[in-house]
């Protein structure tokens, strides 16, 4: 099955940009369906990215985050070639995890 | 009929270059869509000078620089990959009896979204890209899609997306019935409707660049350029038919069956006054 | 005591409007706004609002009320007839807005 992480990691000098975009209904629980019935809460709880076994940037994602969220940032200290792990757990217990090479 | 209306516009080309029918008169009965659309782009360039011509396709984005930034680093990562890539499979499945949409476009439908629509002379009648889709599925057996909905949206992402950067080349035949279409689309663009009294020209002639609560509204130039969308406040990919649909509603009126005539005119007056201008679908908006 | 009661009867009656408004009048009232609505609708100019209030006087003239009910299908005959009037007018004003 295809990941739901997309990702490009670019270096820049000592600058990396990350950019993600994660599939996922992220929903918030509030919302009703057709029927009138509500469907359930589905979002991430947390998205990590890890570099050489050190968290780069970690969030804590809830109800008001959008469907399909997309991610940008900066980070120092790594290179070209460098493997970046990127990780998401939701509020159901599911996950899903990639690894990028860092461009 | 022909006859009176060739009399008509060369009369009316007479007075023009006599200089009597003065600047702002009522417009000539004769319809002149080839002079409707220069006079229409006229507008947009004159309202808008550092605009380049091709930018008008990005909506709202050509309209604010703060919004432009945040579109162009999401572009990187657009948010319609994923149905753009359920429509590249979509458009590659064969149907059950074995053929594909392929089969049913000219180059195999890639790299020809920016035909449609196009007039039928042998049934007379505009023919849009989501209604050819549902044709070439019903002459295979196959369910029409909902023209509102996920699936139609991811076949024309990918469909626009084979023709990214083409110009608008919408025909207009010597065939007074095209005429017709193209002047209904027209008189639909400018009438009001609902109960908020709003025709389409409302925001997208009178207020491009302008508010409407929280959102900037997009020229009419090159507006379906960039179709289908991804819109953040729909968390979801929308086609044409589903945009005219919420627009209505959106103007307290009740909206008309997607792909209705009105509503196939409205798109072919719309893509043939964007003649030229470049496809950039899909696109994503807020 | 039975005077107090008949008093007391006359009273309310008294304080009652003069005459209720009856199902057969809210349904007289109904079908005006319905033709009217249906006009629009060949016009193709139908509005949300003129719907969401035939339907307001529907629900109230099952709850009896049927009062509010004619109210309802008034302002319902109402917007109907300013949307008839909205596709009649624009039918030439459309051109006033045409960019040329």
């Amino acid at each position: 099955m295809a990941s739901t992480i997309r990702v490009r990691a670019i270096a820049n000098g000592d600058t990396t940009e990350v950019q993600t975009l994660i599939q996922h209904p992220m929903d918030s629980g509030f919302v009703k369906d057709a029927q009138g019935q509500v469907i359930p809460a589905r979002f991430i709880q947390q998205v990590t990215f890890e570099h050489k076994g050190k968290s780069v940037f970690v969030a804590d994602w809830g109800p008001a985050v959008a469907k399909d969220p997309y991610v940008k940032f900066a980070f120092k200290g790594a290179a070209k070639g460098d493997e970046l792990k990127i990780g998401w757990v939701d509020n159901k217990g599911a996950s899903d995890s990639t690894t990028a090479k860092i461009q | 009929m022909r006859v009176v209306v060739a009399f008509l516009s060369a009369l009316v080309t007479a007075a023009l270059a006599a200089g009597v029918i003065a600047q702002g008169a009522p417009a000539s009965d004769a319809p002149d869509p080839a002079a409707d659309a220069r006079a229409f782009r006229d507008y947009f360039v004159k309202k808008f000078p550092k605009s380049k011509l091709e930018d008008f396709v990005n909506g709202p984005y050509s309209m604010n620089e703060d919004m432009r930034r945040q579109w162009q680093g999401k572009e990187e990562f657009p948010p319609y990959e994923f149905a753009l890539e359920a429509g590249k499979e979509m458009f590659t499945k064969p149907f059950k009896n074995g053929k594909t949409y392929a089969d049913c476009f000219e180059n195999g439908g890639v790299g020809v979204r920016q035909n449609f629509p196009y007039f039928d002379a042998r049934q007379g009648e505009v023919v849009t890209l989501e209604l050819a889709l549902n044709r070439c599925r019903s002459a295979n057996g196959e369910e029409p899609l909902s023209y509102v909905k996920d699936d139609m949206a991811s076949l024309t992402a990918y469909m626009a997306f084979t023709s990214r950067g083409k110009p608008f080349d919408i025909k207009m035949p010597d065939d007074p019935r095209a005429r017709a279409a193209y002047e209904n689309g027209k008189r639909y663009f400018y009438t009001r409707r609902g109960q908020l009294n709003f025709s389409c020209a409302s925001c997208h002639v009178q207020s491009p660049g302008e508010r409407l609560r929280a959102e900037i509204l997009a020229p009419a130039l090159g507006i379906l350029n960039a179709m289908p969308i991804y819109r953040s406040e729909w968390a979801g990919m929308g086609t044409i038919s589903r945009r005219f649909v919420t627009c209505n509603s959106q103007t307290r009126a009740i909206p008309e069956e997607p792909q209705s005539e009105d509503y196939r005119d409205l798109e072919y007056f719309l893509s043939y006054v964007s003649n030229g201008l470049p496809i950039s679908g899909p696109g994503a908006r807020p | 005591m039975r005077r107090m009661a008949l008093v007391a009867s006359l009273l309310v009656a008294a304080a009652m409007p003069a005459r209720a408004a009856s199902e057969a009048d809210f349904k007289a009232a109904y079908a005006i706004a319905e033709a009217a609505e249906k006009e629009a609708g060949s016009l193709r100019n139908q509005w949300v609002t003129t719907e969401a209030t035939l339907s307001a006087a529907r629900k109230a003239a099952e709850k009896g009320d049927f009062d509010g009910a004619i109210a309802s299908a008034k302002e319902a005959e109402a917007l109907a007839r300013a949307s008839i009037f909205q596709a009649t007018s624009e039918k030439e004003r459309w051109k006033d807005a045409e960019i040329r």
